[in-house]
């Protein structure tokens, strides 16, 4: 059985790699994004299949447990649907000449390479090579936000670059501080990177070190998370990258970041002697709720209003999770899941109405229910999911959240609850302008492609309204394992 | 390892925190670049030092890519393109030296008491290099906050991963994969940030910073 794990693992790290160096080699729009699809497509497949082979013990170099596996197959799933829709999107682009074939080979190698990161930092059992796979995701996506190459998207670039380095300086500071406390007792060399014995060990490492680890840690990845007042980057490259890599970077390369966190929290928590790093993580999330709930009210461009919704959805997961318990790290896992789902489905849907309208101007998108009813509606339930209405799934996990916090720190609860709503208000007014009043701009049809919209809603629907009991369980167990 | 050998490699680990101060005070983009070769060949002779009192013969190939690289390689193309872009005169400042210069100041003396204060149980030769790696590391980032033009703010995050590879080599034992990984990181690093200084000079005829925040005010 072990074998095949690692086929799997192989499958799910080698073929996004192999297919990035033929992408770069083969010409022509139309094949390279069909291969595209077609390597998603396969790694989908590969992840799914690990939910049902046996797990060995994990290997120096790679791991897959409970954890692990919701991040993978999440990751592979909304990478193979943001696929689908980069070729509908991409093809559009290429139409009206704001990329050329050139950029596109180049935008599909990258894409690759980008999946080829985020997977390797979620199947490595080792915190190294864990730091060098970020950084490898976050330059291939810095590259692709400043693909249009107009001023703002060189700038967002930019700054993502600046900014995505520090941090990423900075976890790599704590990964050497965390290798320090681990090794006297693992010894010398490989054994005190990997993270199970890392895990196994971790209550005697010295806890000072590993304190100012953690603070260095989650600063780091913390900026990759978008949270406040690292999150200066976040907005700008949602808002001038190609719509894909704006539903990617929201649904998916946030998360890897925080899966890191996770990680390291869950090292922090072994240790009996280390500071307890819920508080800090709490913190930090509810600032972000607040900050960005209240930066969603005065958006003009819409993507920049969702990427905002971003940070908030963020702070609400890293509150979550920083408030610990087996309720709220499932509701916290829940809420991940439905975020990275609805969010992307959102950027699918307004990747189309920008193009339609030529604008990502907030004021040039009006009545869409009536011009384009199908991504009026497809918008509008993104829309009330995200902001965390019933009957999707969101409203369950934040339900979850509020609730369990009520019961043991309710201050906490009604800033929580504050910043749920503030966030609700801003969304609902901007929502109302969206779908009614008199159609404004370009009114001409849509070439959208809907299948990855409404296969990410009806999954957060279905989730909204009955759980299959062996997710439930599945999460429970995850929960557990992060204490 | 005797007294000696710790006396180096203090001796090397605090030059390198002396020419980050130096770094932060060069108002020229040609000195700058000066300044920057010089600190990676204190930090290849520190890697180097370390090599040979840790036994670790990987650490050489750390100390040759700094020098090669670091101290040759990118200053002089990083000179190439202040000469092509005509920015070589005056380093736009955000704020004053002398308030720089303080906050370097308070900077180093916080990390250096805060990781003195951290690591008292671990071996001493980590301890100075991590103190001093640590100070370099946020002079490297005040650089970044000060200076306005791309190519500055380029030395100074070269300048914060010359200490992320001090720290890394006093580490003991820290494996091959890390520091192989370190050196690549800024080759990729280094790519990236080329093609970006060509393209921003290519749509803005600038690469100070400041002129994209202009831009963007105008037009929005």
């Amino acid at each position: 059985m072990s074998g095949v794990l690692q086929n799997l693992v192989a499958i799910i790290i080698g073929v996004p790699i192999v297919s990035a160096g033929l992408l770069a080699l083969l010409p022509g729009y139309w094949l390279s994004a069909r291969l595209n699809i077609l390597a998603c497509l396969v790694t989908l497949l590969a992840a799914l299949s690990l939910l049902l082979t046996a797990r060995p013990p994990a290997g120096p170099y790679f791991l897959i447990d409970d954890l692990n596996i919701v991040f993978i197959v999440l990751n592979t799933f909304v990478g193979f649907s943001a696929a689908t829709f980069s070729a509908s999107y991409t093809n559009h682009e290429l139409a009206i000449g704001r990329l050329t074939p050139t950029y596109l080979r180049f935008y599909h190698a990258m894409y690759q390479v980008m999946m080829f990161g985020m997977n390797l930092a979620l199947v490595s059992n080792n915190i190294g090579l864990m730091w060098v796979a970020v950084e490898l995701a976050t330059l291939s996506t810095v590259l692709m936000v400043g693909i249009y190459r107009t001023h703002e998207a060189l700038e967002a670039a930019w700054k993502y670059f600046i900014l995505g380095s520090v941090g990423i300086a900075l976890a790599l500071f704590g990964t050497i501080l965390v290798y320090l406390a681990a090794q006297p007792v693992l010894g010398e060399g490989q054994g005190a990177m990997i993270w199970t014995s890392l895990l196994t060990q971790a209550n005697s490492f010295d806890p000072a070190l590993l304190n100012l680890a953690f603070v260095f840690l989650l600063l780091g990845y913390g900026t990759k998370v978008g949270l406040a007042p690292l999150h200066a980057w976040l907005p700008d490259a949602h808002a001038e990258g190609p719509t894909p890599i704006s539903a990617v970077l929201s649904g998916l390369l946030l998360n890897v970041a925080l899966y890191a966190v996770l990680r390291f929290k869950m090292l922090m928590t072994a240790n009996d002697r280390a500071l307890d790093p819920g508080p800090m993580m709490v913190v930090m999330g509810l600032l972000s709720l607040i900050f960005a709930a209240l930066m969603l009210y005065r958006r003009r461009d819409i993507k920049r209003l969702f990427a905002y919704s971003s940070i908030e959805h963020m702070g609400i997961i890293v509150f979550a999770f920083g408030m610990g318990g087996p309720l709220a790290n499932f509701a916290g896992l829940l809420h991940m899941v439905m975020h990275s789902l609805i969010k992307s489905s959102i950027f699918f849907s307004v990747g189309h109405i920008a193009q339609i309208k030529g604008s990502q101007q907030i004021s040039a998108i009006r009545g869409l229910t009536q011009s384009h009813p199908v991504l009026g509606w497809g918008l509008a339930s993104g829309v009330f999911a995200i902001a965390g209405m019933p009957p999707f799934g969101m409203f369950m996990s934040e339900f979850l959240i509020v609730t369990s916090t009520f019961e043991r720190q309710p201050i906490l609860a009604l800033l929580l609850v504050l910043g749920i709503l503030l966030a609700l208000g801003a969304l609902v007014l901007r929502l109302i302008g969206f779908i009614f009043g008199e159609p404004t701009g370009e009114l001409k049809p849509s070439e959208a492609y809907y299948v990855p919209l409404f296969l990410h809603m009806s999954l957060v629907l279905m989730a909204g309204i009955y759980l299959p009991g062996q997710m439930v369980v599945w999460f429970q167990t995850v929960a557990a394992l992060l204490g | 390892m005797g007294t000696l050998a710790f006396d180096i490699a203090h001796l090397l680990a605090g030059g390198l925190l002396l020419v980050s101060f130096m770094m932060i005070y060069q108002d020229r983009m040609f000195a700058l670049l000066h300044v920057f070769a010089f600190h990676a060949v204190v930090l290849s002779l520190s890697v180097a030092w370390q090599a040979y009192n840790q036994g670790a013969p990987h650490l050489y190939v750390t100390a040759a890519i700094a020098l090669v690289f670091k101290a040759a390689i990118i200053p002089i193309a990083l000179r190439r393109i202040v000469k092509q872009l005509g920015v070589h005169r005056e380093v736009e400042t955000v704020v004053g030296v002398g308030v720089t210069m303080l906050a370097g100041i308070g900077l180093s003396a916080l990390s250096i008491v805060l990781m003195l204060r951290v690591t008292a149980h671990a071996d001493a030769f980590a301890r100075e290099d991590l103190a001093f790696a640590l100070s370099v590391v946020l002079l490297g980032l005040l650089m970044m906050v000060t200076r306005r033009n791309a190519v500055s703010q380029v030395v100074g995050f070269m300048s914060l991963e010359n200490g992320l590879i001090l720290a890394a080599a006093g580490a003991k034992g820290m494996p091959l994969v890390v520091e192989i990984s370190v050196a690549f990181s800024v080759l990729i690093a280094f790519i990236v940030i080329g093609v970006f200084l060509f393209r921003i000079r290519e749509r803005f005829d600038s690469v100070d910073v400041t002129a994209i925040d202009d831009y963007r005010e105008v037009h929005r």
